[in-house]
């Protein structure tokens, strides 16, 4: 049994029961699961959870989710690398890089798809919904196959048709929707509200969120049950930032580590960056933006949790840095050659962020550092393509290769 | 009749007009403040409108016409 105990207002505090709603019915603040904290002391060990299964299930009694409904793609347990190269090339004494690129369809997204296709099932919708440009809808389709649930994804209709084909392989429906994006936020909405399917980020939210926690369990584990002292994090939503410091502190709420401080930063595209802009501004209230970024994944210009970010900066020290298209594509290519990680845009903002929080000094060179990537770089080689050496051309002949060899000045 | 619960943001003058007071008058459908948090040049509302579908669609629109963003209370759906 889960020890999720109800959904509590973020907002007024307002508490009721697990159900798939995202709203408070008095003040329309979001909903958040909570847990029964004094049981799980009980309950949960380090022993525990090291005998649990390679995957985000072996922090199943942190999740809102009973066991026999767990749809199990063998999410999560990701490497934490140490990455010595890159911190020799930044001047950092500790970089760790957590890689999601690792997840089966090779995005974080994995984690909140894998708890909301679960609590899905425990709820009995026969249907997961998702509106998604990418990484989101992947997840969704995947999880939908193995769980034997119908999928529906919608997307706007200007979307490229390679960009579905990591979804179309599991046969989900695919609604593209005449209109912008606005008009199938909208839309979603509507339907979210009139049909009995499970659509991950509204109605069920709250559960699909906390899977992001295990980001946060995972790195603590891995490095040897501690909290790195600073962690640098991409921000869409600004859910996955949250989540993450959520986790870390859960596990010292429950006595697993010492509580110490963890420095949170978040990254942004700078073509997308309502949440690093308000905290740049020194103000809570975020500016909605129109999205003009290489990093799709992170262009959400309207986001839900972006106030509690906000909240998690300043708790803990922390900032809002942005990196622009340029230093995007420059950052894929640095971790990739330093690290032999191929990440996806969201990854160039991390590392990106990582140099640019460095040179704001709002980053300690000399303290553990996590960086988060998120999603693997085969989901958009458009756009380091232009930015890497074409091939040396010789013609089938020793001396051939040897003078272009040398003329290149390859080693 | 449908009830819509919506987030409207406010920047420049569009502060300073009297939006919510007008939509009630103007159209066929009741307002419902439920959150609010609005700066000399840019605010937020949390605003629940009741109607009959076509009534609030035409006020809604007519709303953003007056260059008020609308969205979801879940912010933005579409995600990467």
């Amino acid at each position: 049994m889960s020890f999720a105990t109800s959904l509590l207002c973020r907002e007024c505090g307002n508490e009721t029961e697990l159900a798939p709603v995202n709203a408070c019915d008095f003040c329309f603040g979001p909903m958040e699961v909570t847990y029964d904290y004094a049981a799980l002391r009980g309950r949960v060990t380090r022993e525990r959870i090291e005998g649990g299964p390679k995957s985000i299930w072996r922090y199943i009694d942190l999740l809102p989710v009973d066991g026999e409904f767990v749809v199990d793609l063998g999410v999560g347990f990701t490497p934490l690398v140490r990455a010595d190269n890159l911190a020799r090339r930044l001047g950092m004494r500790e970089l760790w890089i957590k890689n999601d690129t690792h997840n089966p369809t090779w995005s974080f997204k994995d984690r909140v798809v894998a708890v909301a296709s679960s609590r899905a099932r425990q709820f009995e919708f026969d249907t997961l919904a998702c509106a998604s440009t990418g990484n989101l809808a992947n997840s969704v389709a995947a999880h939908a196959a193995r769980a034997g649930l119908r999928a529906v994804v919608f997307i706007p209709h200007d979307l490229e048709v390679g960009k579905i084909v990591g979804s179309a392989v599991y046969r989900p429906t695919i609604i593209a929707v005449d209109g912008s994006y606005d008009d199938v936020n909208r839309l979603c909405s509507e339907l979210a509200d009139n049909r009995w399917w499970a659509f991950v980020n509204i109605n069920v939210r709250p559960y699909y969120a906390e899977g992001s926690r295990t980001l946060g369990f995972e790195v603590v584990e891995q490095l040897g049950w501690r909290a790195p002292e600073q962690c640098l994090v991409p921000m869409a939503s600004g859910a996955l930032f949250v989540k993450i410091h959520k986790g870390i502190s859960e596990l010292a709420q429950l006595g697993l580590i010492e509580e110490t401080p963890v420095k949170m930063i978040g990254a942004q595209a700078a073509g997308c960056s309502p949440i690093s802009t308000a905290w740049a501004a020194g103000t809570t209230n975020i500016r909605p933006v129109k999205p003009a970024t290489i990093a799709k994944s992170l262009a959400i210009g309207n986001p839900a949790d972006g106030f509690y970010a906000l909240k998690t900066m300043e708790q803990t020290g922390g900032a809002g840095v942005t990196a622009t298209d340029a230093e995007i594509v420059e950052a894929i290519g640095l971790l990739a050659e330093c690290e032999g990680i191929f990440a996806e845009t969201a990854g160039g903002v991390t590392i990106a962020g990582l140099r640019n929080a460095l040179d704001q000094e709002l980053l300690d060179p000399e303290r553990s550092t996590v960086a988060f990537i998120t999603g693997g770089g085969l989901k958009t080689v458009e756009a380091v393509e232009g930015a890497l050496a074409p091939p040396i051309a010789v013609d089938a002949s020793v001396s051939s290769f040897e003078d272009a060899y040398a003329a290149a000045g390859a080693r | 009749m449908v009830t819509k619960r919506v987030r409207l943001t406010f920047e420049g003058e569009a502060v300073k007009e009297p939006v919510i007071y007008k939509m009630g008058h103007a159209f066929q459908v009741v307002t419902n403040i439920r959150m609010a948090d609005v700066e000399h040049d840019f605010g937020w509302v949390i605003l629940e409108v009741e109607g009959e579908a076509e009534e609030t669609q035409r006020c809604l629109d007519w709303v953003e016409s007056l260059g008020v963003r609308i969205d979801p209370l879940a912010g933005d759906i579409v995600e990467g």
